[in-house]
């Protein structure tokens, strides 16, 4: 690297200088008002939005398909609360079920 | 379909706040995160039902489809795979499972670490990955595993995708194999674990963790990634360092890649054990609507092509030759042939394959015709090396993967 250096002269060596800066922080700004956090209202609407948009965008809710039927609503609250440990009380998760099968099920 | 913008962002203000409110109680975000974000007056429709998509734009992206927001997903345009072969880096999809996602990254403090069965676990800056070993390029295609998933009938739970979820690049990085060796993987070694800097929301969430056999993993292709399109990572796709593995489903291309484990028993964990897995056949389908009986986690891209020249629904003059063209890739063993037919089917006619950039990468294809007049459905279908061809009609799984129907694009000759 010397050689090259001596060879190629001051300015490349500037360069090379600023490519070796060190390690910086590296951040990323997420454009947060993009996140809707509404629901349809209804009964359990509220318990709906509070309970899922703890850890997720409501838009995970409203992207899936409709006329899936109670039990897919059921089996999703369910999956959360089972595999992702959704602290969801079980009469809760009774509700929330209901509200997103009445909203999105049919 | 463009949603009225009042629509789109008439949001009941007091409402919101007060649930925004409850969830930096819930997760101590600042009110700061709230500020400097735009939202699109833009919406696209997936041509599928409740397919509206907002228009979203992110940092370091142009204007993608929007699938989450927290945490982000995001989907390329199609269009964007008739402008280059190259999927730029601004328009490449976006696909996170957990919302903690890092937002900051001190990289005078990043290391990757190499541990488990290894008999010198390492700790390496990303200038110690670069002086180290010795860099190396690969053209590779990442698809979702769900990529397609909006299309399935009867509909299936989970990201529901157009065919925007997939990307080909050039990835620089070094060899996998290269770092376990140095590392010295014991005899006994079996699977290798990779884990990245995103986390679930809560600690007793599974944290998204994937493993490959060992053999896989030494194979000397599957790569720790720095740069793509020779660029560093943009940071949604995995800044500093993501695995790129080769004809592999996206799953396994863990970003902001930061633990490397070799364990000396199969991984346990719930994204290799539960999740990502497709029915243990040779089709990995089963009839529509019904579980299979035995699982295996996903793997390779099934072949697929498409046509990228001309949209769905577009209108062409009969009185000239059109210039259709478009892409393939599969799994890994390269394009044989790509084909196109006018009439269900029946009859195919070979196009020209284009640019080869690798077994990996997106093949292209261009054929020129003279397309009779009228309403012309041209179906396009792609054979592999392997002898792996596009079934007519699409194979089902419960989990909405794989999707590689012939796809079919529907012209009006004027």
């Amino acid at each position: 690297m010397r050689a090259r250096h001596l060879l190629l002269g001051a300015p490349l060596l500037l360069i090379a200088l600023a490519a070796a800066s060190p390690p910086r922080t590296v951040t990323y700004a997420l454009p947060q008002t993009e996140e809707d956090f509404t629901l349809p209202p209804g009964e359990g609407a509220e318990l709906t939005v509070g309970n899922c948009a703890a850890c997720h965008s409501l838009d995970y809710i409203r992207t899936q398909p409709r006329g899936k039927g109670a039990q897919f609503w059921k089996d999703n609250v369910a999956k959360m609360i089972a595999v992702y440990k959704a602290p969801i009380a079980p009469a809760d998760a009774d509700a929330i079920a209901a509200y997103l099968a009445k909203t999105y099920g049919e | 379909m463009r949603r009225d913008n009042a629509i789109c962002t008439g949001w009941t203000i007091g409402s919101r706040i007060m649930i925004l409110e409850r969830r930096h109680l819930l997760l101590g975000i600042g009110a700061q995160a709230l500020l400097g974000g735009r939202v699109s007056a833009q919406d696209v429709t997936l041509p599928f039902a409740n397919g509206v998509r907002p228009l979203v734009r992110y940092p370091g992206k142009r204007p993608l489809i929007g699938l989450t927001s927290r945490p982000p997903q995001l989907e390329t345009p199609f269009g964007v795979f008739n402008e280059t072969l190259l999927t730029p880096n601004d328009a490449f999809f976006v696909r996170y499972h957990m919302s903690d996602i890092p937002l900051s990254i001190d990289m005078a403090a990043w290391r990757l670490t190499i541990g488990g069965h290894v008999a010198r676990p390492l700790s390496l800056s990303l200038d110690d990955l670069k002086r180290q070993f010795t860099p190396t390029d690969i053209v590779a295609v990442n698809q979702c595993s769900g990529n397609s998933r909006g299309f399935f009938s009867p509909r299936v739970g989970g990201g529901q995708l157009g065919n925007g979820a997939m990307g080909n690049a050039r990835w620089t990085g070094v060899p996998l194999k290269a770092v376990l060796e140095k590392a010295g993987v014991k005899s006994g070694g079996k699977q290798v674990t990779f884990n990245g800097l995103d986390n679930p929301p809560a600690p007793d969430m599974p944290d998204f963790v994937k493993a490959l056999d060992l053999d896989h993993a030494t194979d000397g292709e599957v790569m720790l990634a720095w740069a793509m399109n020779g660029e560093d990572l943009p940071f949604l796709n995995g800044y500093p360092l993501r695995l790129v593995v080769p004809g592999y489903f996206g799953t396994y291309w863990v970003k902001h890649l930061s633990d490397i484990a070799v364990l000396d028993a199969p991984f346990e964990g719930y994204w290799m054990k539960t999740a990502y897995r497709v029915p243990d056949n040779d089709c990995q389908c089963v009839p529509v609507g019904e579980k299979p009986a035995a699982t295996r986690p996903i793997g390779t891209f099934a072949v697929r092509s498409f046509l990228t020249s001309h949209a769905d629904g577009a209108t062409v003059s009969g009185a000239d030759a059109t210039i259709l063209s478009g892409i393939a890739f599969d799994g890994g063993s390269g394009i044989a042939k790509v084909e196109l037919s006018l009439d269900g089917g029946r009859q195919w006619v070979a196009a020209r394959l284009g640019d080869d950039l690798g077994r990996y990468a997106f093949r292209p294809w261009t054929l020129v015709l003279r397309l009779p007049r009228g309403a012309q459905a041209v179906q396009v279908r792609a054979t592999a090396v392997s002898g792996e061809t596009q079934p007519m009609e699409p194979l089902w799984n419960p989990a909405g993967y794989l999707r590689n129907v012939v796809e079919t694009v529907r012209l009006r000759v004027a």
